[in-house]
């Protein structure tokens, strides 16, 4: 029997409010629960404790006045949303949590993480700025290392090699059904939109059981392939197709997906960490699992590291794969490494790769929708 | 054949009547209700022409675009623009445009089609309407502009935000500058602002200068000093965007008549 589509996107999309009955189960259960807000937080280690890996609430406007009472206004809105919603008891995860891990991956949020350890204990792993060098592999390894001992510690456990390698094999596992999701988005046209896209690779951010979640998805993959060869096409072959790229997107900045799909066009691919960036490159099974997580780690196309080469390796690759006719960078408000970045995509999109492309800044509001209607129908109706 | 562009902005309506040329023209202010002015728009060049609005293919732009229901095609104002620009000049790369509420530089292919462009984001630095605003402070009227800074030495304006600039201002005329070097320096200032969107996107020449306020000469002339290049603006310009529409809707209901 087929699952009916919109039921099996909605699922993903109340997946955090749904997360909140999920989380106090495992709790009850006797589960430790780690929050996470990054893509370079390595999830592996936390599943080896046998704890439960999830992303906390950091895309709402709700809790921003809230955290602008301790934070600077003019700071990036995913750090205020992310505080206000630890500091307002509104975010069901990150109330469970028994421990929060952050990453140094910009000033405002190692500033934040500050703050935050007055209300749960949060442990901060200290990113390199870049990935060259053996000093950054060796401390970004450390690191690892610091992150295990603290978990063990934490939890009274011990998380042994065997345990690691198993994580992997998991995590690995997940990778490959959301990328066997997201690469639907090559074909032409796409047989599912790209505010569909998003609500999967984001809900998926909020889903405690992974093995459901691998099976919701292989369905998801072969009813919409059923459809779609039987001739069902849910998006017009002339739509250019557009890729995402910069901050991460979902929740509030689902307004730029929704205004570029309204307005003719067709997302076909999330290169941010909501989607490629954190799936497209799996953790070698074959190593000593903690130098395969810190190569995997490490190398995170996130304009955090100095040079960001991996981003436009990445977004080469990607804007042949998925036949992109012009590409949209999100970058958030104060957000200033993707900010000055945008210099340097825009150079190699439009002259390297004779794409298109626009940057949009924006945060959490409702502000910016006028404006951001005008830009982006300009911007399809110039594709 | 004939197409009609109606391109409602913030402070003015523009609509003509096309057939490969301008048959007609009219340009009235928004006033509280684009739609309004947009029914009045089509039935006045209706009615000047005498051509049946079932003959006519109607595209509209601008803000207003969106309570036009009698449409048969929206467009964006950055589409119309280029449009309108090639046809008034079709050696013309950049445009410069300052609008109402928003100011956009605009670059095009030799087709006269969207290559890139840059819009300011959220607020009203360097629009006309911060013009209007600094204006009304002078107790002058946007149209004396030019006589009032012609020769003047502009006094500098450090702030962006209209708010601020308006507080600024005051402070200048409360420290004794005059008039006409404080509205000279609200020139230089709105200048400023398009020229640094104009480099983000890279200048091609010719530059095109259109809007409202391309009825400056003195703020050509400040621009076109800035950019140590040849501004061209055309006494048309204000109905640019219309004419982009419309030269767009003849295009458009060629295509389908062929069809049929």
């Amino acid at each position: 029997m087929s699952i009916s589509l919109p039921k099996a996107f909605n699922e993903f999309d109340e997946a955090r409010q749904k997360g909140f009955i999920d989380v106090k189960e495992l709790k009850e259960k006797g589960k430790n629960i780690v929050g996470t807000y990054c893509v370079f937080t390595p999830w592996e280690i936390i599943l080896a404790a046998d704890a439960i890996p999830i992303s906390l609430c950091a895309m709402s406007d709700e809790p921003i006045p809230e955290a602008e009472k301790h934070l600077p206004r003019n700071l990036c809105p995913l750090i205020k949303s992310s505080y206000g919603f630890a500091i307002t008891d509104t975010c069901p995860y990150f109330y469970f949590s028994d421990l929060i891990v952050g990453e140094t991956t910009c000033d405002g949020k190692k500033k934040m993480y500050e703050y935050m350890n007055d209300i749960k204990p949060v442990h901060v792993m200290q990113l390199p700025q870049t990935t060259i060098g053996d000093d950054s592999y060796n401390l970004w390894r450390n690191e690892m290392v610091v992150l295990k001992e603290r978990i063990e510690k934490e939890f009274n456990v011990e998380i042994t090699d065997e345990n690691l390698k198993q994580a992997i094999k998991a995590r690995n596992e997940e990778r490959r059904m959301l990328k066997k999701f997201y690469e639907l988005g090559t074909l032409c046209p796409p047989p599912i939109t790209g505010l569909e896209i998003l609500k999967v690779l984001y809900g998926a951010t909020f889903k405690t059981d992974k093995n459901e979640q691998n099976q919701t998805i292989d369905n998801m993959i072969k009813s919409v392939m059923e459809e779609y060869n039987n001739g069902v096409r849910k998006v017009s072959e002339d739509a250019p197709r557009i890729l995402i790229t910069g901050c991460p997107t979902g929740g509030a900045t689902e307004k730029v997906i929704q205004i570029i799909e309204e307005n003719g066009g067709a997302v076909v691919c999330f290169e941010n960490c909501t989607g490629v960036k954190g799936n497209d490159t799996l953790v070698n099974e074959d190593i000593d699992p903690i130098d395969a997580l810190t190569d995997k780690y490490l190398n995170v196309a996130c304009s955090c590291i100095s040079p960001n080469d991996n981003r436009i390796e990445l977004l080469d690759r990607l804007v042949d794969e998925y036949k992109v006719d012009g590409v949209v960078d999100i970058v958030l408000q104060a957000c200033h490494t993707y900010n000055v970045e945008t210099y340097r995509i825009k150079k190699f999109l439009n002259e390297n790769k004779n794409i298109p492309y626009m940057s949009i800044e924006t945060d959490y509001s409702k502000s910016d929708i006028g404006q951001l209607q005008t830009r982006i129908s300009a911007f399809i109706e110039m594709l | 054949m004939y197409s009609i562009g109606i391109d409602s902005g913030s402070v003015a309506t523009k609509g003509i009547v096309f057939d490969g040329q301008i048959i007609e023209h009219i340009i009235i202010p928004t006033g509280w209700s684009p739609k309004n002015a947009c029914e009045e728009v089509l039935l006045t060049l209706l009615d000047k022409t005498g051509i049946k609005k079932e003959h006519a293919f109607i595209v509209a732009t601008g803000y207003g675009r969106v309570s036009i229901d009698f449409a048969d095609k929206t467009l964006t104002e950055i589409t119309c623009h280029a449009k309108g620009a090639h046809f008034l000049n079709n050696d013309v790369r950049t445009i410069l445009d300052i609008g109402g509420q928003d100011s956009k530089v605009i670059k095009l292919d030799n087709n006269g089609n969207v290559v890139d462009f840059l819009m300011n984001d959220k607020c009203a630095a360097g629009t006309g309407r911060f013009l209007q605003v600094m204006i009304n402070l002078l107790g002058s009227d946007i149209k004396d502009i030019d006589n009032l800074t012609k020769g003047a030495v502009p006094e500098s304006i450090n702030s962006m935000c209209t708010v601020f600039a308006e507080s600024e201002v005051i402070s200048m005329l409360a420290n004794g500058s005059s008039k006409e070097s404080v509205a000279s320096g609200i020139l230089h200032s709105i200048a400023n602002r398009i020229v640094t969107l104009a480099s983000k996107v890279g200048i091609e020449e010719d530059i095109m200068f259109t809007g409202g306020l391309a009825q400056s000469n003195e703020l050509t002339n400040i621009i076109s000093n800035k950019l140590k290049k040849k501004v061209y603006t055309s006494p048309l310009s204000q109905l640019n965007g219309a004419i982009g529409a419309a030269v767009i809707g003849l295009n458009k209901y060629k295509r389908l008549k062929s069809r049929m």
